[in-house]
């Protein structure tokens, strides 16, 4: 599990970033500051913040959102500079940094010519600890605490005027990270004058006069609470370089930074859009049905999903826009917030809501554009890693974290990113959510301009194709009686049963396995074929509706017709059997390029002429397995009924 | 296994100063690299420290002439560490 120093929510650089950053420097135009932006969004260690920060300032001429940013502070600096013009533009923000000499808090704010006055900046941070202040420690001397603490918020306050009066910054405080320990333990808090304590009422009344302040409050002390006083602090770097900060939390704080900051100019997040199976409950609804998804307490999963809930409630409750965007169909999703008695969020807590078997970059645009804000206003959050993937190759604006595999970890890595940084709340914010209320619109789906084949073809898909065998066969029942979807005929097997069609000569079983760049989804797709004279009636045909949309469809086909020729099948008949959940493949079959032969109310009976077939191309490879099992030995056709060649 | 230990040093060297060019040598002192001055120092043993899963301190930072004795250094940690 990645640390959250480590930025978790991020995904890791490519191998050749470092090269990447360096072309950088040859080209300054539109599509090397995309590129910029782009690098920026990794997960970056303080030395590739170092490359990519050094060359960030010579980019940003002309760009809009360019801001100028002077650093105070009592500590060194330097190393945090190009951290932070990163962090700006992870956030949206091109950063100018302005800094000064080693600690000359006090002189750089008081006097008006100085570097950091003269440079005019938008925010001046004041990047200052315990070290910095005015503190009188007198452990047992409660009035003389409590004038060190109005000293202290003088001090700073003092530091404000100046910079205020000679360029009209907005300045950034910071709250003051406790210190790791006392010379009284337990008490050290209570008796007034300790160290701790000043910290501790500095940052509480810190905290109250910021309240309502057009200036900003970076809370410093918290996030050193977060990752552990014993990592924040570190003695021998204070002692070798005056580092503040630990040189391993830099790239953490440079990107609370740029939240805020980003957050002052409106670059926060406004809309946190949900994928469903998997991501608000366990399971797929789809084939588990309203029963059969996992969610509510009395299990450690279910309890893990409603966690993810009750964040996005939170959310919503400051004034979030929620959305879902599912692959799923649209009422039996919406079932799911009407009638699952452990469901938190409900249908009115929905600004939009998007369950169809369209790609989800299709479906972000159409929220998108139905809630009238800009892509770069969404948050994303899927389990699935294919799926993210997918987003942020087509629409590099939404946020999508990277999430770890357990889903009681998804809302704290949700939280921790940041998305949704506020520099106020206002009673606007506490309604914002409510004017969306029973809405929960479908919106209508824009024209798709995003290159869905390229990402397909990127995918490197391989199946993996063979006939039903022992070692799969419990995994072929399973998904012979749980599969509701997507699934023809439904007809159910036991195992005894799977077990005589391995052995049976006159059927044709087929399990695949898809995997791609992503790894391997396991089998996802059977087909059992029966023989009737020179026709294969295709008796079950079934696949997992997370791999929709991909080609998988036509890649079965082009197998089982090539495994047909082999044997002289002439045609293959393909059946439908419509029943309450299999409303998706009712055009199945035409959509393959079947005939239609009969259809009654709830059947349908479709033909494929072998010889006239001409293989759909897929960007999937189609792989032989190396069975244990060979395919049950086959008279071919022709030699049984003598007509002639196949 | 010096040389063990000078290679993986080039490889935090090359990190450190965004240059493939850097070769780690015995010989090699912060005046003969562009952009050694006293933060990437710190950054460097910071570095050096996370790669090799060593701490230094203050005083022997300080006494440190050139990558050989920096080597040197290191092997010596990691012989204590591992008996």
């Amino acid at each position: 599990m990645v640390p959250l120093a480590n930025l978790p929510w991020l995904v890791a650089p490519p191998a050749d970033f470092r090269q990447q950053a360096r072309e950088l420097r040859s080209a300054a135009s539109a599509c090397s500051r995309e590129l910029a932006r782009r690098l920026a969004g990794y997960r970056l260690d303080n030395n590739q913040l170092h490359s990519l920060g050094k060359v960030l300032p010579q980019m940003a001429a002309g760009e809009p959102d360019r801001v100028r940013l002077g650093v105070l502070a009592n500590g060194t600096v330097d190393h945090l500079l190009p951290a932070l013009t990163v962090s700006a533009l992870r956030h949206g923000l091109w950063l100018d940094c302005v800094s000064t000499a080693f600690d000359q808090v006090a002189p750089e704010a008081l006097n008006p010519q100085s570097t950091i006055n003269r440079a005019q900046c938008h925010f001046v941070l004041l990047c200052l600890d315990y070290r910095a202040l005015p503190l009188h420690v007198t452990p047992g001397d409660a009035q003389g605490a409590r004038q060190t603490v109005e000293t202290a918020l003088q001090y700073l306050e003092t530091l404000k005027q100046g910079i205020k009066s000679a360029s009209g910054a907005t300045i950034v405080f910071q709250t003051i990270p406790q210190i790791p320990d006392g010379s009284f333990g337990s008490l050290e808090r209570s008796v007034p004058g300790t160290l701790q304590w000043l910290i501790e009422h500095i940052n509480t009344e810190l905290r109250a006069r910021l309240d309502g302040s057009s200036d900003l409050l970076l809370d410093t002390a918290a996030l050193a609470e977060r990752v552990g006083l014993s990592n924040w602090h570190d003695l021998v770097q204070w002692a070798i370089g005056k580092f503040s900060i630990a040189h391993a939390l830099v790239p953490l704080y440079a990107d609370w930074v740029g939240r805020l900051l980003g957050a002052a100019r409106g670059k926060a997040r406004k809309c946190l859009v949900l994928d469903l199976d998997n991501t608000l409950w366990g399971g797929v609804i789809g084939d588990a049905g309203l029963g059969g998804i996992v969610l509510g307490n009395g299990s450690p999963a279910g309890e893990a999903f409603l966690s993810i809930q009750q964040a996005a409630l939170a959310l919503r409750n400051r004034g979030i826009l929620l959305a879902v965007s599912s692959k799923n169909d649209d009422a039996v999703a919406r079932e799911v917030f009407r009638s699952h008695p452990e469901m938190l969020l409900r249908e009115q807590h929905l600004a939009v809501f998007q369950a169809n078997w369209q790609d989800k970059a299709s479906n972000l645009k159409a929220i998108a554009s139905t809630l009238n804000i800009g892509l770069d206003s969404l948050v994303l959050l899927d389990d699935n890693a294919a799926e993210r993937a997918q987003v942020r190759d087509a629409l590099p604006m939404v946020a999508v974290p990277e999430l770890p595999d357990d889903p009681a970890l998804f809302a704290e890595t949700l939280l921790a990113a940041g998305y949704f940084e506020a520099t106020r709340f206002t009673a606007e914010d506490q309604q914002r959510a409510g004017q969306y209320q029973a809405n929960a619109a479908r919106a209508k789906l824009l024209e798709s301009s995003t290159d869905l084949s390229a990402y397909l073809r990127s995918l490197s898909m391989q199946a993996v194709c063979g006939p039903f065998d022992r070692i799969g066969r419990s995994r072929i029942t399973q998904l012979i009686n749980k599969t509701n979807q997507f699934n023809l005929t439904t007809r159910r097997y036991t195992e005894t049963e799977v077990e005589a069609f391995e052995r049976s000569p006159d059927a044709f079983t087929l399990q695949m396995r898809l995997i791609d760049r992503f790894g391997d989804n396991g089998v996802i797709a059977i087909v059992i074929c029966v023989k009737e004279g020179t026709e294969w009636v295709i008796d079950t045909w079934l696949m997992s509706c997370r791999v929709l949309n991909r080609g998988v469809e036509q890649a079965t086909l082009n197998y089982i017709v090539s495994h047909a020729k082999l044997v002289g099948i002439r045609a293959l008949i393909g059946r439908y059997s419509r029943t309450e959940r299999n409303g998706m493949v009712a055009e199945h079959y035409p959509r393959l390029g079947f005939s239609p032969v009969a259809a009654t109310g709830a059947q349908s009976e479709w033909r494929l002429e072998v010889a006239t077939y001409v293989p759909a191309a897929v960007p999937i490879e189609i792989v032989e397995s190396a069975s244990e099992q060979e395919r049950p030995a086959e008279a071919p056709v022709y030699l049984a009924h003598a007509r002639g060649g196949a | 296994m010096q040389s063990t230990v000078l290679d993986r040093l080039t490889d935090v060297l090359r990190e450190v100063f965004d240059n493939d060019a850097i070769v780690a040598t015995p010989q090699l002192r912060a005046s003969m690299v562009d952009g050694w001055d006293s933060l990437a120092n710190v950054r460097l043993f910071l570095e050096v420290e996370r790669a090799f899963c060593v701490r230094f301190s203050a005083s022997e930072i300080s006494s440190l002439q050139n990558v050989g004795e920096l080597a040197d250094l290191i092997n010596t940690k990691l012989r204590r560490s591992s008996s």
